[in-house]
């Protein structure tokens, strides 16, 4: 379960020493039986410290998790559909909430409208293996809304145009 | 979840061991000390065998990282996605201006009208506006911003 809303307001403020195991793991965390201690003699700190900084920073929501990405076409997920939904402001917070508790969904945010051009403005990612199985998904996020919906559309991707993930500059 | 079963035929082959790397380190390294040795206990293998399978999995590219995931928004920076609508003859060449940013963080095409969606992240919040005005006088289109207004959920998970 990773509710929450954000939390922009009590931003986490990086130190240098942070700042620098971001660096040090924008490639990958080390494979091997202590990756803290290998971290700490790149850098000259000790296992421990390098230990204590991750937990802090995921306990500050700087780091989501220490994970697996994978490449989920590879896995046989080969559809991937943005499902974007107009919803009725007065339950967007209610039902972004709901639709955000299905299993199936991986992300879900609240965006704005830019109207007249663009109406939706609850997100939902949804993957599957086929576009049928994709549909199916959107079908149940379109029973759940009910009528706080006045329409929806599937984005589906052709292609990754670039994927290099979110990094901090050297300088 | 009867489809998300019936989509193991079409995936490529896993072994056991591969299979619950995979599933269990999408969703968190325990941040403890020898935490690959504390993964391998829970999954009932060697240590040696998480790490050798991690490798290849990474090597193989079935895995596209295995580290930190880090949330811009809390790291103080911006972050946002935006949209384009971009004639189809001109695409590669807009493709080529708009990832030459190097704020351009993820690109999709997409089959809609808005064709063209990516994500910014600028290291200070005050940079978004300025780098979706370069690419619209880089590139001559309009750039539709749609920051997140509310985090509902977040967490990606692909069973194998």
């Amino acid at each position: 379960m990773s509710i929450s809303t954000s939390r922009s307001d009590q931003s986490y403020v990086l130190c240098a020493l942070d700042r620098k195991l971001i660096l040090a793991t924008q490639g990958g965390l080390p494979l091997a039986t202590d990756p803290w201690g290998a971290l700490g003699e790149q850098l000259g700190l000790p296992a421990d410290e390098v230990l204590a900084r991750f937990q802090r920073m995921q306990n500050a929501g700087v780091i989501r998790r220490v994970a697996a990405v994978p490449d989920h076409y590879r896995l046989g997920y080969r559809f991937n559909g943005m499902t974007v939904w107009d919803v009725r402001d007065d339950a967007i917070t209610d039902m972004g909430l709901q639709v955000g508790e299905l299993p199936f969904v991986s992300h879900c945010y609240r965006r704005p409208r830019h109207l007249p051009n663009w109406t939706y403005n609850l997100f939902a990612m949804v993957h599957g293996i086929s576009r049928e199985e994709v549909e199916d998904k959107a079908s149940q996020i379109h029973d759940l809304l009910g009528d706080t919906c006045e329409g929806h559309t599937i984005l589906y991707s052709s292609a990754i145009l670039k994927k290099t993930g979110l990094r901090l500059r050297k300088s | 979840m009867s489809a998300m079963t019936e989509s193991l035929a079409t995936t490529p082959e896993f072994t056991e061991v591969e299979r619950a790397v995979i599933n269990r380190l999408q969703t968190g390294l325990p941040l403890v000390h020898s935490p690959y040795a504390a993964v391998a206990d829970e999954l009932g293998v060697a240590e040696e065998e998480v790490l050798n399978t991690l490798q290849d999995l990474l090597d193989r590219n079935i895995l596209r990282r295995f580290g930190p995931m880090f949330h811009a928004g809390e790291m103080g920076g911006g972050l946002t996605l935006a949209a384009m609508r971009v004639p189809q003859q001109d695409f590669d060449r807009i493709t080529a201006k708009v990832n030459a940013f190097e704020e351009v963080a993820h690109n999709y095409r997409r089959e809609h009208e808005l064709n063209m969606w990516f994500v910014l992240a600028t290291e200070a919040p005050d940079d978004i506006a300025r780098v979706i005005a370069a690419i619209e006088s880089a590139t001559g289109y309009r750039v539709y911003n749609m920051p997140k207004e509310e985090e509902f959920h977040v967490h990606l998970h692909f069973p194998v």
